[in-house]
């Protein structure tokens, strides 16, 4: 499963076994019918179209023009903005699910971003891709060079991602501003589950990718 | 200052653009002193009367209705010959049997605006009271009384909802008027290159047109009609100050760059050695054949007052505040007149409201202007976005309204 075509410009075509992404498939399965729905870094609509198809009104952002013009030209509700800068524009509570797929590790500031998605969404719904995956600690440690996978292609110099995190640092993070974990599911190298009764580190170092449920925590959030 | 003055002479006299505005070659619909125009200034305007053109067929339940708002300085003429200039319509690339705008499936409607001077009330109409034209004696009319009038025409002809108003520049800002003040009654809604107020860089370039109409002698305090003038020598400077606002310093440079005009050198005169002088004094005296001064001036004016903020406590979001319709919003990157900063304003505002809002930035150098020429991603955007809209409004694709009136406008259109 290709998962960077939306964060990274040099991302290579994906590899469909369906029609849709595995990844996309899990976001849609975690919301339900009827939602109200922003996608935050859409790309070129692909999710929403799918998420459309589920009967969920669904809104969506995305930085190049291009992938605007493409979800527009689909028939999605979608304006050209910046995660970074743009999410301030929305009201609270206005999204009953905000969906930041595969876009985090390229924003400026993750952390005020996904303190806006809960501010925005009463839930959220976050994927990247995991840096603590073994393939990439094996390339940094044996190969003494920043991490490329098939699905991360890009040179450090090239790349749109910033940020990039591990599972354990995104739960460190999660805790850090309060955001409650609804549910967190790993995918493989083939986009398949990681078995959920394992322990956080197999997760951290076998999930490629990291797909979570996010809710605002206590009262003090 | 001769070829300004060879160049501004008219050749269509202006007893024709006098019979134009009081008896269109439009479909005319009048309203009596039981029905008048509530103005913003506070007068009520009657009798008063709308010109207008439509293209295709209303359907059976009457929910494929499309309102183009226009420009400035257009008209309801969008997609049949020009009855002054004798020219193709303005949006021909845009509306007609399988374009965008696509005659088979909706019921386009495009209404002269009031004020204007091809058919509805405005300063060129005779006014009843003395049997002579308005001039500067017709009230000052806004955006919103342009759009009452079009919301009462929509009364006349028992549309209760539109499919979609749609509409650049001018046109897009009565679009946003049309949402703000009608929201039940739009279904979806597409400003072009348009803004929710106008700027003061925009009342400024209208002053500076303003002022070129009434520094010309031929203008007489707007009572040129009474005298068989017409000041236009000013209104072609207007025009042509407005011309350059509406392109970009890049589409200049590509279409004319410093190229000279049937010469080879200077004639070290003020005669237009340039090409892109010869093509704004074209620009200047072609506008003047067709367009009513006063009515430039009375245009011009609503446009300035235009700010839909300030009718909403100075909050835009409040506007909007709980609006059904469906948006898409489309600038262009070279518009430097409504630039994209202006459109952004306006989404912002609407994902406040948690309106369900598209908007595309269009790459192009040509300016302004973009909207009207062939831009094929705006087009495709167009299509799309009415595509989808048409589903959630249960329109069919099948071609059950093919009909006599849409069979008429495509020999019209074979016929160009």
């Amino acid at each position: 499963m290709a998962l960077q075509e939306q964060a990274l410009p040099l991302g290579i075509t994906p590899d469909r076994t369906g029609k849709y992404r595995t990844d996309h498939l899990l976001v849609a399965e975690m919301i339900p019918q009827g939602s109200k729905v922003l996608d935050v870094g859409c790309g070129d609509g692909e999710l929403l179209q799918l998420l459309e198809s589920r009967g969920i009104d669904g809104r969506g952002i995305e930085l190049s023009r291009e992938g605007v013009n493409r979800c527009v030209a689909r028939g999605l509700a979608v304006v050209q903005g910046d995660a970074d800068t743009d999410l301030v524009n929305y009201p609270d509570d206005a999204f009953d699910y905000v969906i930041l797929s595969q876009t985090l590790q390229a924003t400026r500031q993750p952390k005020v971003v996904l303190e806006n998605l809960l501010r925005i969404g009463r839930r959220a719904v976050v994927s990247f891709p995991n840096f603590g995956f073994w393939k990439m600690r094996l390339q940094l440690l044996v190969g003494g060079h920043m991490p490329r996978t098939e699905n991360l292609p890009a040179t450090w110099y090239d790349t749109a991602n910033i940020h990039f995190c591990t599972i354990k640092d995104f739960v460190e993070l999660c805790d850090a501003i309060n955001v409650k974990m609804e549910r967190a599911v790993a995918l493989d190298l083939y986009g398949r589950p990681v078995p959920l009764n394992l322990p956080w580190w197999v997760w951290n170092m076998f999930g490629e990718q990291g797909v979570f449920l996010l809710s605002r925590g206590g009262a003090g959030k | 200052m001769t070829h300004l003055q060879s160049i501004s002479s008219p050749s269509i006299h202006s007893e024709d653009r006098a019979h134009e505005a009081d008896h269109p070659t439009s479909t005319v619909a009048k309203f009596g002193m039981d029905q008048p125009l509530k103005l913003d200034c506070g007068i009520d305007l009657a009798p008063f009367q709308i010109a207008y053109q439509t293209y295709g067929e209303l359907n059976a339940d009457r929910s494929n209705a499309i309102l183009i708002c226009h420009a400035l300085t257009l008209d309801q003429h969008v997609a049949n010959v020009h009855p002054l200039t004798g020219k193709a319509g303005w949006w021909e690339i845009m509306v007609g049997p399988g374009r965008p705008l696509d005659t088979d499936r909706y019921f386009i409607i495009c209404s002269n605006v009031i004020g204007g001077c091809m058919g509805s009330t405005g300063p060129a109409s005779t006014n009843p009271a003395t049997g002579k034209a308005w001039g500067l004696d017709f009230p000052l009319i806004t955006i919103p009384d342009m759009v009452r009038a079009q919301a009462m025409l929509l009364d006349r002809l028992e549309i209760e909802t539109l499919f979609c108003v749609i509409g650049g520049s001018m046109g897009g800002m009565q679009v946003l008027q049309w949402t703000a003040a009608y929201p039940e009654r739009v279904f979806s809604a597409l400003p072009v290159a348009c803004s929710t107020r106008h700027s003061a860089q925009n009342i400024a370039f209208h002053e500076l047109g303003r002022q070129a109409v009434m520094a010309d002698p031929d203008w007489h305090h707007g009572r040129y009609f009474e005298r068989s003038t017409h000041p236009h020598r000013g209104l072609a400077v207007a025009r042509m100050a407005g011309h350059i606002t509406y392109l970009s310093d890049a589409a200049l440079h590509r279409k004319f760059g410093r190229r000279m005009q049937d010469r080879d050198l200077p004639t070290f005169s003020f005669d237009a050695d340039f090409q892109v002088e010869s093509y704004l004094r074209y620009q200047g005296s072609s506008f003047v054949e067709r367009f009513d001064a006063n009515s430039y001036l009375y245009l011009t004016r609503a446009m300035d007052y235009f700010d839909i903020a300030a009718d909403h406590n100075g909050v835009l979001a409040q506007a909007f505040r709980g609006i059904k319709t469906r948006f898409c919003v489309v600038s262009f990157t070279s518009d430097w007149l409504f630039p994209t900063s202006e459109s952004r304003a306006l989404v912002h505002a609407l994902n406040a409201s948690s309106a369900r809002v598209s908007f595309a930035e269009i790459e192009t150098d040509r300016g302004h202007d973009a909207f009207l020429l062939d831009v094929p991603e705006f087009f495709d955007i167009a299509r799309a976005f009415l595509e989808s809209a048409g589903k959630a409004r249960g329109l069919g694709n099948n071609k059950a309204f093919s009909s006599e009136v849409d069979t008429g406008s495509r020999e019209e259109n074979a016929s160009k």
